[in-house]
């Protein structure tokens, strides 16, 4: 080993021997540093307070300005009910969809195999990407009244079933994705091994282990779906009583100054988005559990 | 497990199809139907001065906002991870996830039961001379809220991955906090943030439902991009919608390869797996 | 004394008592190593030192100055953790020399102080990698000399040598010691590793729960251990009742001799020149004693083989009851 030179060699150090060391008084840090961490949490706190605490409380406060049974009265308006009822049969339908197509096209880029793979792959955080109001106009573009495949479902209901699909395309694939990758190969071969078939194994062995994934991803593409707003507004005519959403309702409410309809419903959608996130973030727990 | 090479051309063909059906046909169209005519009125429609406001408006809504929630992100993250609070966690994070999960259109009414004539602050902000709402304020408070939750949440699992040895070790070392915040711990999130920034760019050149109820939607001056979409449509200049929505489309397609530049690289850091952008999964 | 520890305790959040009440004075320019179990409380007192945590009792001292309370930063300590803590997006030469830089050395200096230190720890010619290149020993010994460049009053280590494989950790234990020896930093060293202990360093002191059992020359732990605990965790030991006897303080004879106790031969166990023979008394219970292979040709020992037994040194500790 090379010899230290001078600087880095130390002598032993003449040390004050005393039982109780006489100490030069430094002044105590140990405010400072727990100071600045409070400091940060404290501005980050007052930033999320104005930016969303506050106007989220603003929609609560006037829907229930006019008390509870005013509120009561506006959610139980006819047309509101009927929005709501198609916005939650919607998205109901769109999420069973998912589940299966999402799950599908998972099981698709994760165990195969083909040329063009990979842009797929990036291709399908595209509705993520792209501008709502762009993909509701190209959606009525390729299926609205000027069809090129002679397909017009244009100011019908399933013009909204088809811009949600759109827009909540991502969520299942992109929950199971990761789960199916982590998935442990044996248990498919120990199944193969003791007879099973490729659909029973995937039935009994893979699906149960997917399972918390793709209710996860189900649950925030039911949230995605029930707010929907600019894919669905250019497609579906806004028709009340029949082709018209919960959040077009609301919007119509904001324009024609009936601020205490489109808060009453804003409500009942704010408690369903609380609602997806709740559940979504238990079910992604449990799924992350299952391959520890 | 092996499948028989027919079931996986059949799964793989009902997959492509789909794909093809919802996103990829529709996508495409936009190209065709932008330079149907010709390139003259696309050109028109590129040089028309609403367009041009638009964009202006789109890209000053985009520069406030992504700047404000990258470091207000990047600040939640390290008091969350490093100095958690003992209570009211649960109330941060429902915060935090909520723009993700909320209908635009209600975003759009709480600001304006918020910043609007008759709103809570309405009263101090006419006295005072501030127009919020159905003016550029009111976009860009609008567009920083749907944006929020993108650069938090990618950061926090990347500040949890990389630990506090660094840190600690900088301390030893006789760097202040400032100096190792700086120093080791930016660097080390860098991918993180890369990731959460270009997220936060995509939502915010795309949002649509909030601006649309805060904006007062006079052409040339208080619409964006998506507005001006909406607008030409409605007014039957359909190339001109299309052309808009191609440079959104455009815009969009460059940030998904950004994404897959910089997702492979940040989940290196986290050791995790194809998550897609945040709202796809809860945490 | 270079590190004065006066009655420290830190208690968690949890209520987890982690170091309970301890003193302790460690000498300028030794070497000396914190032994015990996991949750002994050796690494939390380790980071009390250095000021990465802050006790909740007791106080600090560093060559006489009382540093309770002083950040990390100015207590002019060196600290090397277990999982090596480099900076990954640096290269060897910033991250060794880190520290100088946030000194405001000039360029030039901090060059040469890298270089000579690289020098020092044998990683020369690696200066331009990234951690991510080296092997675990040398990500190792890049820590040791980025703790060293900014010539700390003392060096403390936190399982160094945890990480890295058994050959390679002996290595750098031998390495340590020579630097050590070189450089004569006073120094700490936290392990679990008695065997890494007892060769390292000058001083050990063992703690179990929170608490020192003893403090000592290796040797002194060994052959006079305070208590039970320390007599089991710093070396092999056989417990018949009361009696507490070393594996070779068993004599093992052919004949009996009125001292002696019978015992069977179950196993014989090679570890090179050592030999372990594992035997079962006549009531049953369980020793091993430890010989020589000269030994165990001389005697003829093969397995099954009856022979007798005899300690020829045991320890018995004395319990004060508390009444």
């Amino acid at each position: 080993m090379r010899r230290a030179s001078s600087s880095t060699s130390r002598t032993s150090w003449e040390c004050p021997l005393t039982t109780s060391p006489e100490a030069v008084e430094l002044p105590a840090r140990t405010g400072g540093s727990r100071r600045a961490g409070g400091l940060v949490l404290g501005l980050s706190t007052a930033y999320l307070t104005l930016i969303v605490l506050i106007p989220i409380a603003a929609v609560v406060a006037a829907s229930f300005e006019g008390g509870l049974a005013a509120f009561w009265d506006e959610v139980t308006a006819p047309a509101a009910v009927a929005a709501l009822k198609l916005t939650f049969v919607a998205s109901l339908l769109v999420v069973l969809v998912n589940g299966v197509t999402g799950t599908l096209i998972a099981w698709v880029l994760v165990r195969d195999d083909f040329r063009g793979k990979s842009v797929v792959n990036a291709v399908i955080d595209l509705p993520f990407a792209l501008p709502t109001i762009v993909a509701g106009l190209t959606l009525l573009a390729v299926y609205g009244p000027q069809s090129p495949l002679r397909v017009n479902v244009a100011y019908s209901r399933a013009a909204i079933v088809v811009a949600l699909l759109f827009v909540t395309l991502p969520f299942v694939v992109r929950a199971v994705q990761p789960v199916l990758l982590e998935l442990d190969r044996e248990m498919e071969e120990a199944a193969a091994s003791l007879g099973s078939r490729p659909v029973t194994t995937f039935r009994r062995i893979i699906l149960p282990n997917l399972m918390p994934a793709i209710l996860s991803g189900a649950a925030l593409s039911f949230g995605k779906a029930v707010g929907e707003f600019g894919s669905i507004v250019l497609i579906s005519g806004n028709i009340p009583f029949d082709t018209e959403v919960a959040s077009v309702y609301i919007f119509k409410g904001i324009e024609g100054d009936d601020r205490a309809a489109a808060a009453a419903v804003s409500v009942v959608l704010l408690v369903l988005s609380f609602a997806v996130l709740a559940i979504a973030d238990v079910l992604e727990r449990r799924s992350r559990r299952h391959d520890a | 497990m092996r499948s028989a090479a027919g079931s996986r051309y059949t799964l793989r063909t009902v997959a492509l199809g789909y794909l093809a059906l919802i996103l990829v046909i529709p996508c495409s169209m936009i190209v065709y139907y932008t330079f149907r005519d010709g390139l003259g009125p696309v050109w028109d429609a590129l040089t028309d001065p609403s367009f041009v406001a638009a964009l202006k408006l789109t890209l000053i809504a985009v520069g406030i906002a992504v700047p404000a929630n990258t470091i207000f992100g990047v600040m939640c993250a390290m008091a969350l991870v490093r100095r958690p609070p003992k209570h009211g966690t649960w109330l941060i994070n429902s915060m935090i996830g909520l723009p993700l999960a909320l209908s635009p259109v209600v975003v759009g009414l709480a600001l304006i039961l918020v910043y609007g004539q008759d709103g809570w602050f309405g009263g101090w902000l006419t006295e005072n001379g501030i127009q919020i709402i159905f003016s550029t304020p009111g976009i860009v408070l609008a567009t920083i809220f749907v944006t929020l939750p993108f650069v938090v949440r990618e950061v926090i699992p990347v500040l949890r991955e990389v630990g506090t040895d660094q840190d600690e070790a900088a301390w030893t070392l006789g760097a202040s906090r400032f100096q190792t915040f700086r120093r080791i711990t930016l660097p080390a999130i860098r991918w993180g943030v890369a990731y959460g920034v270009v997220l936060t760019t995509a939502r915010a050149l795309g949002e649509y439902g909030a601006v649309a109820v805060v904006s007062g939607r006079v052409a040339g001056k208080t619409e964006t991009l998506t507005l001006h979409v909406d607008e030409e449509y409605l007014r039957f200049e359909y190339v001109a919608a299309y052309t808009t929505s191609l440079v959104l489309a455009l815009l969009a397609v460059l940030t998904l390869v950004a994404m897959n530049v910089f997702k492979p690289k940040q989940h290196k850091e986290v050791a995790d797996v194809d998550r897609g952008p945040p709202g796809y999964e809860a945490v | 004394m270079s590190i004065a520890v006066r009655q420290v305790t830190k208690r968690f959040d949890n209520g987890f008592v982690a170091v309970d009440n301890v003193s302790l004075a460690i000498a300028s320019g030794s070497l000396t190593a914190l032994l015990g179990p996991s949750g002994s409380g050796k690494s939390t007192l380790l980071r009390i030192i250095a000021g990465l945590e802050e006790p909740s009792a007791g106080d600090v001292s560093i060559l006489g100055k009382d540093v309770t309370g002083v950040p990390p930063q100015k207590r002019e300590v060196g600290f090397v953790f277990q999982h090596y803590a480099a900076f990954k997006h640096m290269t060897v030469r910033d991250n060794v020399g880190f520290g100088l830089k946030i000194r405001k050395r000039p360029k030039a200096e901090v060059k040469s102080r890298v270089d000579e230190l690289l020098g020092l720890v044998q990683l020369d010619g690696l200066a331009d990698r990234y951690p991510g290149q080296l092997s675990g020993g040398q990500r190792q010994r890049m820590a040791l000399a980025r703790a060293l460049a900014v010539e700390p009053k003392v060096l403390l280590l936190d399982e160094p040598f945890g990480a890295l494989d058994a050959r390679v950790r002996k290595e750098l234990r031998a390495w340590l010691r020579r630097l050590h020896d070189e450089v004569h930093v006073t120094t700490v060293l936290v392990t679990h590793d008695q065997e890494e202990a007892m060769d390292v360093a000058d001083r050990v002191t063992v703690m179990n729960e929170g608490r020192i059992e003893q403090s000592g020359k290796p040797r002194d732990l060994y052959e006079h251990p305070a208590n039970e605990f320390v007599m089991s965790f710093v070396g092999p030991v056989n417990r018949l009742g009361e009696e507490w006897i070393r594996p070779h303080d068993l004599e093992l004879r052919l004949e009996p001799n009125g001292t002696t106790s019978e015992a069977m031969i179950q196993r014989i166990v090679h570890l090179g020149f050592e030999v372990r023979v594992e035997l079962i008394l006549d009531d049953g219970r369980h020793v091993s004693a430890q010989v020589t292979r000269g030994e165990v040709e001389q005697l003829e020992l093969l397995e099954g083989q009856i022979i007798y037994v005899r300690p020829s040194r045991t320890t018995v500790f004395e319990h004060v009851s508390s009444s």
